[in-house]
């Protein structure tokens, strides 16, 4: 009698793990959505593209401490993730995207009724600090062996980097196309690759983590990040207040102390 | 006795309304996605190069960790459930680690154990020039590291819950411990291996988490199903949800194996 009472078990786990591989593997992007949700007075949720995260948590805190009363509950994520999320129906107050196409996504079903570009951002190349591969140029990493990590197509960073490629007439086959900008960073951190294509703001972050090779202007790419309060929000006068926050004096000069330029 | 006994364990009837939300809450997500799919285009959303590449790389995959949980859980089970030896309730507490742990989590331990800068990647990269990372290999040491607990326990259940007469009885008739292990011991636990190979195989086509942090994402080399199914979710929603159907479609069909194989091996003890 005791092997079907074991069976029954690992079935049980099987399911339980089954079903969580999901939900964990993509909470950071989902679940501080639902806490701030708008019921409560003062709650803003602001989605947020993977790059502004130390920008807007900055922002956020100093909007918080302008407006007594006020919490700001970020969403961190992929933009395209955030897009699909937000049409879908997600709470969220403002979204703030790392390109027009995503937005446009937001704005074609109807939730972006006004938008304003808040900052620019160009991209670098990260390298691991003390890596035994010497990368100076884009063109080292068409070299045979390299390890590049990009953006997938669908994040504004990767479709960057194809831009990028392009642009510069290099064939780059990178060894994996990772879900958001920080993941394409960790794993330049952890040296699992020789180069990542990320932005600069991202490489200003990384600190002494990541060695930056700049990408000369005119061989660059540059996207446009812009901002919107999203229709039929709980808290909409607290929404354009974000939104104006971020294009004031005080929101820009956050900005640009993370590296973004002005837009 | 029968008919009182049961009438007697039957729970009272409002017991049946949280009953009936919980099993609607279950059910209606199944539902939702199979209302949604997009069945008029589904043979040609199945058969585009992306879902085909994820496709043939998942069950080539899963079927290879499976394979290889068999070959090193088997004995480990073995031992666990036999041999006499320090640490042994330790060990099989370890087994079970990476059933509770968030595969998430096992990605970043197998990366900061196996990356090119890892405890043990790094020998591999010096001496052989082995990167597991962001290879189809990497994808299969991600899913064996989280599905090989489930081979491990099922079969070492089984072995403890065997009837040892069995095994002395042949040993006295002179068969040796191999001998009486290969000729015995495997086809009594046969029902319990083939179940806990498919609960193995199931877990590995699942595996997300710890695929895409350990191994990465590309389509072809380490772009599995669940990969694909959460890559696709943004690019075009309607092929997420057809590949969703094939993994719904493999689960029920787990589900259905198993029930048989509990049946048959709960009739025999």
């Amino acid at each position: 009698m005791r092997r079907p009472v074991i069976l029954v078990v690992a079935a049980a786990l099987a399911l339980s793990a089954c079903s969580s591989a999901g939900p964990s593997s993509t909470s950071p992007a989902t679940s501080p959505a639902t806490p701030g949700s708008a019921a409560a007075q003062g709650a803003l949720t602001v989605f947020a593209a993977s790059s502004l995260k130390e920008a807007f948590t900055a922002i956020g805190k100093a909007f918080e401490a302008a407006n007594p009363g006020v919490s700001v509950t970020f969403n961190f994520g992929p933009s395209s993730t955030l897009a699909t999320q937000i049409g879908a129906g997600a709470p969220a107050d403002v979204f703030a995207s790392a390109s027009g196409k995503t937005m446009d996504t937001v704005a074609a079903a109807g939730l972006a009724p006004s938008r304003s570009n808040f900052a620019t951002n160009s991209l670098e190349i990260a390298t691991p600090p003390a890596s035994s591969v010497a990368i100076s140029s884009l063109a080292d990493l068409a070299k045979p062996g390299v390890k590049v990590a990009v953006c997938q197509q669908a994040v504004p960073c990767g479709a960057g980097a194809q831009t990028l490629f392009t642009k510069n007439s290099v064939q780059i086959k990178p060894v994996t196309e990772e879900v958001d900008v920080k993941s394409v960073l960790a794993k330049v951190e952890l040296g699992e690759v020789d180069a990542g294509i990320v932005y600069v703001t991202d490489v200003q972050a990384a600190g002494a983590k990541v060695v930056g090779v700049v990408i000369p202007a005119d061989h660059n790419v540059t996207n446009k990040y812009p901002i919107a309060a999203i229709k039929g929000s709980a808290n909409a006068a607290t929404a354009q207040a974000f939104v104006a926050f971020v294009l004031s004096p005080a929101g820009q000069a956050a900005l640009a102390s993370a590296g973004f330029a002005a837009p | 006795m029968n008919k009182r006994g049961r009438s007697r364990s039957t729970p009272p009837w409002p017991v049946a309304i949280p009953a009936i939300i919980a099993l609607a809450f279950l059910v209606l997500p199944v539902l939702g996605l199979l209302i949604r799919a997009p069945w008029g285009r589904l043979i040609e959303l199945l058969t585009s190069r992306t879902s085909l590449d994820a496709l043939r790389l998942s069950l080539v995959t899963a079927l290879s960790a499976t394979v290889i949980s068999i070959a090193i859980g088997l004995p480990l089970a073995w031992l666990l459930a036999r041999a006499e030896f320090p640490g042994r309730r330790f060990a099989r507490a370890l087994v079970t680690v990476p059933l509770v742990l968030p595969p998430v989590v096992g990605g970043i331990a197998l990366l900061l154990a196996f990356g090119r800068r890892g405890m043990v990647g790094q020998y591999l990269d010096s001496c052989c020039g082995i990167t597991l990372p962001f290879s189809t290999p990497g994808v299969v040491v991600a899913e064996t590291f989280v599905a090989m607990p489930f081979l491990i326990i099922t079969v070492e259940g089984a072995l403890r819950g065997l009837d040892t007469r069995l095994e002395d009885a042949a040993a006295t008739l002179g068969a040796s411990k191999w001998a009486v292990f290969r000729r015995v011991t495997l086809p009594l636990i046969g029902p319990s291996l083939i179940a806990g190979g498919v609960l193995t195989f199931a877990r590995a086509l699942g595996e997300f988490g710890a695929t895409i942090t350990f191994a990465g994402n590309l389509p072809g080399v380490t772009q599995t199903l669940p990969l694909a199914v959460y890559m696709g979710l943004e690019g075009d929603p309607d092929q997420a949800i057809a590949l969703s159907l094939v993994l719904l479609l493999v689960s029920i069909a787990v589900l259905v194996g198993l029930r048989d194989r509990w049946l048959r091996t709960g009739v025999a003890s």
